[in-house]
């Protein structure tokens, strides 16, 4: 008769090595490059042909015009399944990826962030 | 010995999803078993009407967070074919290596989840360890761990780099490697065989009256396998057996994923030394011209069925889908005849089920047939709900609102 327990041998071996997993939250695993994490706008280059609302899946973009040529953006991140359909239906890049996924929040509020636009750059508004 | 039939679920420990088997036993042998879904329905086919086919993409993409490549193939295959696409080569050699590679992390999910229904959990932390592997390089390749959003109608979204062929050739290796090792646990340790040989038989027979398709069917010595059936993407390029077992029971389909999984790594590494260069995509049009057209893929737990009725607009008219589950299911009560009731848990998981996927049937009870349109249907489970419940939806409808945020 064969003797079971022959996994013992791998779990004895592993048990002199560091652990596989990562001591999160106080190390963080690096995502790749492409990674489809939270999506930031750019007010200066959108043009409001408003495709990123027209394909969303999730009915998470806004895009309101506000003056002359000038538009911001609101994204509801509770709603973003995060598919970045947006970033590839923008003509003008307005719409890119971050790295960034640690995204939750206590208050859904904080999920509603306003892109203004702004003659000197982005200014992110997490009031909703 | 008295009959005593006993309920399990929807609601159970051994359940990863809400399901229910009534289980008839005589003592601990199991006499007959009747099962029966339908405690998550989530309403996609109906909700793909409402959204244009870039948006069903993703809906669809997520009626499984597994099999989740399987069914936005299946889709974009339909759709292209009504449009009458012509995808780029390397868009399908493409769509075939993250096809395989969620095959090689569900199989490595499976064997996990088999190693703890048996209570062999240290099996189960080792071929996590090693799935992470894996899952780190679909991160890679196509931007997530999960639900990978690398189609699209007439492509792929992303294209690969040769850094990238490298690093995943070398993944391979490891996995490989490790696999090996899974297949000599799994043939030689007898704890492992005598917990499952014998357990959940279904003769071949049985299996192809009850239609077993995947992995169950193929543990039954059932040779059915889309890819090599009826090939799509790059599958008819490519060199890979298909496997089969004679044991008829779980030890049976755990040995068909095992050695499947060896096959997975030949098919990756065949895409990834023959990819043909050229674009991932070919302009697809918004609107979808009138047509239909039925795809199969075959996913890590079977063949997966989608149709599409499109009619001109950039919605479809009716898309249907078929989770290899549904296939599969009849099967389990055949499986569970005259086993221990201590069975079940490992019998179940061996189909490796996926419930809510499955839910989308529509039974008509009784001989009388009606269509309702959608708001017919939506009117009739408020008053449903408002009779039977007592609950009133306004109210309810109206929280939800101001919880979201007008819209
Ligand atoms: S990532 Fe997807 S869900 Fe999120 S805003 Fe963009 S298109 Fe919408
Ligand atoms: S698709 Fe791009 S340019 Fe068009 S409205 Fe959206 S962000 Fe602006």
């Amino acid at each position: 008769m064969k003797i079971p327990g022959k996994m013992a041998k791998e779990v004895l071996r592993h048990s002199l090595k560091p652990p596989a997993t990562l001591n999160y939250p106080y190390v963080k695993p690096e995502m790749p490059d492409n990674f489809r994490g939270k999506i930031v706008f750019d007010p200066v280059r959108c043009i409001g042909c408003r495709m990123c609302v027209k394909d969303c899946p999730a009915l998470a973009i806004e895009i309101a015009a506000v003056g002359d040529k000038k538009f911001e953006a609101r994204f509801y991140l509770d709603r973003c399944i995060y598919c970045a359909q947006c970033v590839d239906s923008c003509p003008k890049d307005a719409l890119l990826n971050t790295k960034e996924y640690e995204l939750a929040q206590i208050d859904r509020q904080n999920h509603r962030i306003t892109f203004h636009a702004h003659a000197d750059g982005v200014v992110v508004d997490p009031a909703p | 010995m008295s009959r005593v039939t006993i309920p399990l679920g929807p609601q159970h420990p051994a359940l990863k999803e809400p399901a229910n088997f009534s289980i008839t036993v005589a003592g601990e042998k199991i006499l007959s078993t009747s099962s029966r879904l339908g405690y998550n329905h989530r309403g996609m086919e109906k909700a793909c009407e409402e959204r244009t086919y870039i948006q069903d993409m993703y809906l669809l993409e997520r009626i499984c967070g597994i099999c989740s490549h399987s069914h936005s193939t299946a889709f974009v295959q339909t759709v292209e074919e009504i449009a009458g696409l012509d995808v780029p080569r390397r868009a399908l050699y493409i769509r075939t290596l993250i096809g395989e590679l969620e095959r090689i992390h569900s199989h490595l999910l499976w064997l996990g989840v088999a190693g703890h229904e048996i209570g062999f959990d240290t099996l189960l932390m080792y071929s996590w360890r090693d799935r992470e592997v894996v899952m780190d390089l679909l991160a890679l390749l196509c931007g997530n761990r999960v639900n990978y959003g690398i189609n699209t109608i007439g492509g792929v979204r992303r294209d690969i780099t040769a850094e990238q062929i490298a690093g995943a050739l070398r993944d391979m290796d490891i996995l490989e490697e490790r696999t090996r090792y899974y297949i000599d646990i799994a043939t030689s340790e007898p704890s492992f065989i005598a917990r499952l040989a014998g357990v959940g038989y279904i003769s071949r027979e049985d299996a192809v009256r009850l239609q077993a398709v995947g992995p169950t069917g193929r543990g039954s010595n059932v040779a059915i396998d889309i890819r090599a059936t009826d090939p799509y993407a790059a599958y008819g390029e490519v060199d890979f057996k298909v496997i089969t077992d004679s044991h008829c029971d779980v030890y049976g389909r755990a040995v068909v994923r095992l050695l499947e999984l060896m096959e997975s790594y030949r098919i990756v590494r065949q895409v990834l030394k023959e990819m043909p260069d050229g674009p991932v995509t070919v302009k697809a049009p918004r609107k979808i011209p009138a047509g239909e057209a039925v795809s199969r893929v075959e996913a890590p737990r079977g063949e997966d069925v989608h149709y599409v009725k499109g009619n001109g607009s950039d919605k479809p008219e009716r898309v249907r889908v078929r989770a290899s589950t549904m296939a599969n299911i009849q099967a389990v009560n055949k499986m569970m005849e005259n086993n221990n009731l201590a069975d079940v848990p490992i019998i179940i998981a061996a189909i490796d089920p996926c419930f809510s996927c499955t839910d989308r049937c529509v039974r008509v009870i009784g001989g009388k047939r009606e269509d309702l349109g959608w708001r017919d249907l939506r009117r009739h489970g408020i008053s449903w709900y408002r009779k039977h419940w007592g609950i009133d939806f306004g109210e309810l409808n109206r929280k939800l609102h101001s919880l979201r945020g007008e819209r």
